[in-house]
């Protein structure tokens, strides 16, 4: 096991130097010029040079890349162009917003997935599956923009159930900070919950018919406990997939829901750096994602040998 | 028959229908059948004929939509027809237990293979935690697993076919049921492995006293392993009597085709007559080998081991042209290995194939094309081989139109006279594989094999996964185009009972060597290698007929 984490490791970080490649070369190769956007629409092209030279833009790339890699290395991502404030601040205020927000929306997600998924494979063919396969459609079709303004309309504006917009830290006051992000959690989480409402469903429709659930059965297995421990578990290894490679792209979907509920995340960082040419705060802002996604890659793999054991890492066939 | 009252389990009049979008449509009909205390009664029949469903009718498993329209199924005098759930778990495990077909995917991948004996205890509540454990090493213990300690805390896949059929006898076995109901316990296991569980599987019955309902295909089987036998077909119990009596003198039709067609009797017959009649000539004696494989060789690495796996270890034999050379062994024995070798989808470490002289292996361009054309393949699964989204003629025609053969009209014509050779009517051409039956599918393959007019048919199990009647028909269809075209066969098999039936000459394998070749008649007549011997005796029903 710790030989396989030390490869899986290794393998990580070479992901790693790719991305900073791609992400230093991808930035560079966005049209307009930073130095141009700071110095402002007339500023005489001595001020743009002169801004260029502090900036090292007037470096070949290469040695734009070894340094940026250098600074990196040093845990320093630079200075926000923009505000002038250091880009690792910056992430530290809005990392977390965003963390929270899609921790809740994939516990959102998997609850009310898995619970409405194995109810539909379970009563199949009757008004359970007919209202779960309706919600998941509606879940997929609808945009998560409209929802988050129809919520806010209906369920704040409306009904005051909840806060239109707003965050509260969840290190300040836990209670009130869930109570802010339940409803954008709900919205951004509604689009993963169809997904893995629908794997759910049809992994566990599977999994019912195979020959290890009738012979669970026919040992005299309750049908609760050949529901849960053999047709559910078994139909998890294909849920537990999904959902990490929906995860990441829970990251980048928080941008449209944090816009709508005004939260002072990650996603409204990314928008406003990319408007700007921001240039450290877009790197260091794709590097986070890319590091996101490793890690929920790693965690996933590791989930998914401790459900599976045919993948248990070491397991041989003898 | 045993009486009603004498009976442990009695169904009487049973039927079985699914529920279709045209309404109910039986596929049971009436059938009585009667299992005494002690008993092994076997039923008998092709798939589709009834059989599983009858027994998972028994226990109140039919799959899908299946449900029991009439009749009625009594166990110990207990009407369980239309038992509540709560009465049919206890049913299920305690009373009558089941050991199913296929090994691989019966036990629960996640689970570890111990507490799968031991989880049938608990539910029973007949011990608590630690002492189910404790008996659920013992019981994998006494169903003939090595090291039980070891292997309770083991994953299925991680456990041979055999060691996991022995785990599914544990479960049955577990609550010490009154009836087994053993339903195709070791088809998909090889010949020598299935002897020994079957024979071990009858000890710990025969110590226990419990009853056996044995469902299985093989009539040799069914003759071996049981007092009494029922034969069924389409739904109904077409002939029952003491198996000697049904082997040697079916009464009903459907039995008599049978018995003909069953491999393991069929070459029981032909080895008697075989030593009546002085031996013809075979043909293409004293001709240029067609085949020649010379000391090859093929390893395979292993992940996370250091040495080599060696599938085909300095294996060397010819094939003469005209005739049917069978290699013979048992999952793992290298000869799957061995056939892609010969057909050029593999390359051989050491050693050669040649095909007329031209060596396969380093074969390119022009020549390449022509050994491939010379040479064709059958595979085992007609249901896997075939592209589900092309009609039969697009099948049959698609090796002419790789190889340029002809035009359109020429093509559609050819088509045409090769579903005539495999005797298929000339309609099935603008068909689905998906419309056909699995015999007819397997028709289809060989037409297709057929369409370059090979000279050599490679097949890979080509009649292994069809019925028995089926099977009879398609190794008739094979020598008749022998015998035709002067087709050569390579045939590889783990049926040594069809070998008999087709083969000249047989080449046995074990683990990737040859222990034995040679003419069929010498090979089966007198067996050199221990293997052989093993293999022969193994053959199910073969004693009961001579």
């Amino acid at each position: 096991m710790a030989r396989y984490l030390l490869v899986r490791l290794l393998q990580s970080l070479v992901t790693l130097v790719l991305a900073s490649m791609v992400v230093f070369a991808g930035v560079r190769a966005l049209p307009g010029d930073p130095a141009r956007a700071l110095a402002g629409e007339d500023a005489d092209p001595a001020a743009v040079a002169a801004i260029r030279a502090r900036l090292g833009l007037d470096d070949p790339l290469p040695v734009q890349y070894l340094k940026f890699v250098g600074n990196l290395l040093h845990g320093d991502l630079g200075t926000s162009v923009r505000t002038g404030q250091p880009v690792i601040d910056l992430i530290k205020a809005t990392l977390p917003v965003t963390l929270w927000l899609s921790l809740f929306a994939v516990l959102i997600a998997v609850v009310v997935g898995i619970g409405a998924g194995t109810a539909a494979a379970v009563w199949r063919g009757r008004w359970p599956e007919w209202v779960a396969n309706l919600a998941a459609l509606v879940g997929l079709s609808v945009p998560s923009f409209w929802l988050g303004i129809l919520a806010i309309l209906y369920l704040a504006v409306g009904l005051h159930w909840f806060p239109a917009s707003g965050y509260v830290p969840l290190t300040d006051d836990p209670l009130r900070g869930i109570y802010y992000l339940v409803m954008p959690a709900a919205v951004l989480g509604t689009a993963l919950a169809a997904v893995v409402m629908r794997q759910t469903r049809a992994s566990m429709i599977a999994t019912l018919t195979t020959d290890y659930v009738r012979t669970a059965r026919a040992k005299g297995l309750p049908r609760s406990k050949v529901l849960t421990g053999f047709a559910l578990r078994n139909s998890m290894i294909v849920v537990v997939t999904i959902v990490g490679l929906q995860l990441g792209g829970l990251i980048s979907g928080a941008v449209v829901t944090e816009r709508i509920f005004g939260l002072p995340g990650f996603g409204k960082l990314t928008l406003d750096s990319v408007f700007t040419r921001d240039y450290p705060v877009i790197e260091a802002v794709v590097l986070v994602v890319t590091v996101a996604y490793i890690v929920i890659n790693l965690v996933v793999d590791l989930v998914y040998s401790l459900i599976n054991p045919r993948i248990r890492v070491g397991g041989r066939t003898s | 028959m045993p009486s009603d009252d004498e009976a442990l389990l009695s169904v009487t009049g049973l039927e079985v229908s699914f529920r279709t979008h045209e309404g109910l449509r039986p596929v049971v009909h009436g059938v009585d059948l009667r299992v005494a205390r002690g008993e092994r009664v076997a039923v008998v029949g092709e798939s589709g004929s009834g059989k599983s469903t009858t027994a998972a009718a028994v226990i109140g498993l039919l799959p899908g939509t299946g449900t029991v329209s009439g009749g009625r199924v009594s166990f110990a005098g207990e009407d369980v027809t239309h038992a509540d759930e709560k009465r049919l778990q206890r049913l299920r495990g305690r009373e009558i237990g089941l050991i199913p077909q296929d090994p691989m995917s019966n036990l629960n991948p996640a689970t570890r293979v111990g507490h799968q004996v031991a989880e049938t205890l608990l539910a029973h509540r007949l011990a608590g935690r630690s002492a189910a454990r404790k008996r659920a090493v013992e019981l994998l213990g006494e169903a003939g697993i090595p090291e039980p300690e070891r292997r309770y805390r083991q994953y299925p896949h991680e456990l041979s076919g055999g060691l996991r059929q022995r785990v599914l006898i544990a479960i049955a076995l577990a609550c010490e049921p009154d009836l087994l109901i053993a339903d195709e316990p070791t088809s998909a296991l090889d010949v020598t492995v299935q002897r020994g569980i079957l024979d071990h599987l009858e000890r710990l019955r025969a110590e226990r006293g419990a009853s056996l309902l044995f469902v299985t295909h093989d009539l040799g089987l069914a003759a071996d392993r049981a007092d009494r036998v029922v034969v069924m077909s389409q739904g109904r119990i077409v002939e029952e009597g003491p198996a000697a009596r049904i082997l040697r003198e079916p009464q009903h039709e459907y039995t008599k085709a049978l018995v003909a067609a069953a491999p393991s009797l069929a070459s029981a017959r032909a080895a008697r007559e075989a030593a009546a009649t002085p031996d013809a000539a075979p043909a293409g004696s004293g001709s240029e080998p067609i085949l020649v494989v010379d000391d090859l060789v093929r390893s395979f690495r292993i992940r996370g081991r250091s040495e080599r796996l060696t599938a085909v270890d300095h294996v060397s034999f010819e094939v003469r042209p005209g005739t049917t050379t069978a290699v013979v062994g048992e999952s793992g024995s290298g000869k799957t290995t061995l056939a892609r070798l010969v057909l050029g989808l593999d390359t051989p470490d050491a050693g050669e194939v040649r095909v007329d002289s031209e060596h396969v292996a380093t074969a390119t361009g022009a020549r390449r094309r022509a050994i491939r054309r010379a040479m064709q393949p059958v595979f085992q699964d007609p249901y896997a081989s075939l592209d589900p989204m092309f009609t039969v003629e697009h099948l049959v025609d698609e090796p002419l139109r790789v190889f340029k053969v002809g035009d359109r009209a020429s093509r559609r014509s050819r088509v045409a006279e090769l579903l005539d050779h495999v005797a298929l009517p000339r309609s099935v051409a603008q068909r689905h594989p998906t419309e056909l039956s699995g015999g007819q599918r397997q028709r289809v393959a060989i037409a297709r094999a057929l369409a370059l007019e090979p000279r050599l048919m490679v097949c890979d199990e080509a009649v292994s996964a069809l019925d028995v009647l089926v099977q009879d028909q398609i190794l008739t269809l094979l020598g008749d185009l022998q015998r035709d075209l002067g087709l050569t066969y390579l045939f590889i098999t783990h049926d040594l009972a069809v070998v008999r039936l087709v083969a000249h000459d047989v080449v046995v394998m074990q683990q990737g060597t040859v222990v034995e070749s040679g003419p069929v008649e010498a090979v089966f007549d007198a067996p050199e290698a221990g293997y052989t011997r093993e293999l022969l005796a193994a053959i199910p029903g073969a004693g009961l007929v001579s």
